[in-house]
């Protein structure tokens, strides 16, 4: 693993949905080369602090740096030099449903660079053969599996080669062996095009199949970030309730409940 | 004091919303022209290829209808106006009354409702599946600003056709008119639409096209602000498609209301 100077760094960060404190002063980086797993429960503040880091929230405190630079604060050309850089993989592909395949992949390159239509159109069909989808730009996404759809959004994120790769819940929706196919190719990209990958997820196999090191989120706090193996071995009674699956015990206060279920303040 | 308390909570969190959106939609207004007018310096370019789409879908696929729609509106112009007017044995005041009514009314009232039905619901929707679907989020992290990939080409399209699409209704509801009142007054088609021309000031169809002109305005910036603020899935875009709609008519209805006492006084 490359140790260098942290592509991510997040600092204090604190977010909020209305009254609800959905991040508590999350701290922690990522290095350049690594695969980090960002794991946690639903409700734990993942898809939050993973929009942080897109630049698509912004922190209420806190700062969130990508290559250096905080992009919540930074001026829209700054914002725009950082974006061609990265390349992001949502969980349900979010390919534009009105263009085909091709042409989503193509997307970024139309936009950002001048190239004629001609290597654009190469430069997307090799894309399309890294992420096994050679042959399907002509089709829309809606004529795609769940599986095909997350290939060809991955395309469409490694089509400008960009330094950080950011994955929301690769293996959602996906059956075991598809999953396992997504699993390898993130792999595969990391060790042939030397790239840094965040993944958000909550699947355990795959997060400890791909992770060098992860962050664990409880709750809007970080409990841990160490490397698979620390994170096996943690004494943290929520990290192994989480890895072996315990459900939370829920205290239930009888009319603090009745309170909120009729909607008066206690 | 609760039954008191609750709806004037009620009208407050109203207020504020209706404000907000009026804010939003404001918001939205500027940043599109901002970037369409100066997005190249960011590396924001307008794209002239997804204005002239756009225009197509507003303007062009729009025209069978509102020609129908118009030449429809114009002969029941011409049906009341040779019926009221002929009561008072004025029928020879046809020819002004509809065309005045024509290019400073109906034509952009007709023509903004039918587009509001047609391109403000079709933009609410598109948007509206596309914040769901997260298309728009992928838009921004690949580093398309969605206001200027999504909403400044309608604005300009929008802008552009309305006022187009008005003139061409005036000129379908004029003929209309003039098909079903002529005979009644005694004269040829070509005579009506004639003296129709000769009665129109510059000022008549002026008003009709800056009523256009706000209309596009409103359709737009309804349909996107209620595009993007989607949330719930199909159901939030259904929702919001309705809604966009509804909006649009009546903030048209009551700007053309405005307007209309504004510069007719």
């Amino acid at each position: 693993m490359n140790v260098s100077a942290p592509l991510i760094e997040v600092e204090k960060l604190e977010a909020w949905y209305g009254k609800r404190r959905i991040l508590h002063g999350v701290d922690f980086s990522v290095n350049a080369g690594e695969i980090r797993v960002i794991m946690g429960g639903s409700g734990s503040g993942k898809s939050t602090l993973l929009r942080h880091m897109l630049g698509l929230n912004r922190p209420v405190s806190g700062t969130v740096k990508l290559f250096g630079k905080d992009i919540a604060r930074s001026s829209e050309r700054e914002k725009l030099e950082v974006r061609k850089r990265i390349g992001v993989s949502f969980q349900g592909g979010a390919l534009l449903t009105s263009m085909t395949v091709g042409d989503n992949v193509a997307l970024p390159l139309r936009e950002h660079t001048r190239l004629d239509e001609q290597t654009i159109r190469i430069m997307s069909r090799i894309k399309l053969e890294v992420v096994n989808l050679g042959g399907f730009q002509d089709l829309m996404p809606s004529q795609l599996s769940g599986g095909m759809i997350k290939r060809a959004a991955l395309a469409r994120a490694i089509v400008m080669d960009p330094r950080l790769l950011f994955f929301d819940e690769p293996s959602a929706g996906l059956d075991p062996v598809v999953s396992a196919e997504l699993d390898e190719l993130i792999l595969r990209l990391r060790d042939a095009l030397r790239m840094t990958i965040v993944v958000v997820t909550h699947e355990l196999e795959s997060a400890f199949k791909i992770a060098d090191t992860i962050t664990v989120l409880d709750q809007g706090n970080v409990l841990m970030t160490g490397t698979t193996a620390e994170v096996r071995a943690a004494d943290n009674e929520r990290i192994q309730d989480l890895l072996n699956r315990r459900p939370r015990e829920v205290q239930v206060d009888a009319d603090e409940y009745l309170r909120r279920l009729v909607g008066v303040d206690a | 004091m609760e039954a008191l308390t609750r709806p004037l909570a009620k009208l407050g969190k109203g207020t504020v919303d209706a404000l907000s959106g009026i804010g939003y939609a404001a918001m939205l207004l500027v940043e599109s022209l901002h970037l369409a007018i100066l997005g190249w310096r960011i590396g924001q370019p307008l794209r002239l290829r997804a204005v002239f789409e756009q225009m197509r879908q507003v303007g062009v696929d729009a025209l069978p209808i509102v020609c129908l729609l118009a030449f429809t509106v114009g002969i029941m112009l011409g049906i009341q106006f040779v019926s009221a007017l002929g009561e008072f044995g004025a029928q020879s005041q046809v020819v002004i009354a509809v065309a005045k009514s024509v290019t400073r009314e109906f034509g952009a009232l007709i023509t903004a409702i039918l587009v509001a039905g047609r391109s403000g619901s079709a933009l609410a929707a598109r948007i509206g599946s596309m914040t769901v679907s997260q298309e728009v989020d992928a838009l921004a992290v690949i580093g398309i600003d969605p206001v200027r990939y999504l909403v400044a080409p309608a604005l300009i399209a929008m802008l552009v056709m309305l006022p187009l699409l008005t003139i061409f209704a005036d000129a379908v509801a004029i003929f209309g008119a003039a098909l079903y009142s002529a005979p009644a007054l005694d004269v040829t088609p070509t005579a009506y639409m004639l003296q129709t021309m000769s009665l129109l000031t510059p000022g008549d169809l002026g008003q009709g096209i800056s009523k256009s002109i706000v209309f596009a305005l409103l359709i737009t910036l309804i349909g996107v602000s209620t595009g993007f603020s989607v949330t719930g899935g199909a159901e939030g875009v259904g929702r919001a498609t309705t809604r966009a709609v509804v909006l649009s008519i009546c903030w048209i209805i009551i700007a053309d209301m405005i307007f209309s006492f504004f510069l007719n006084r």
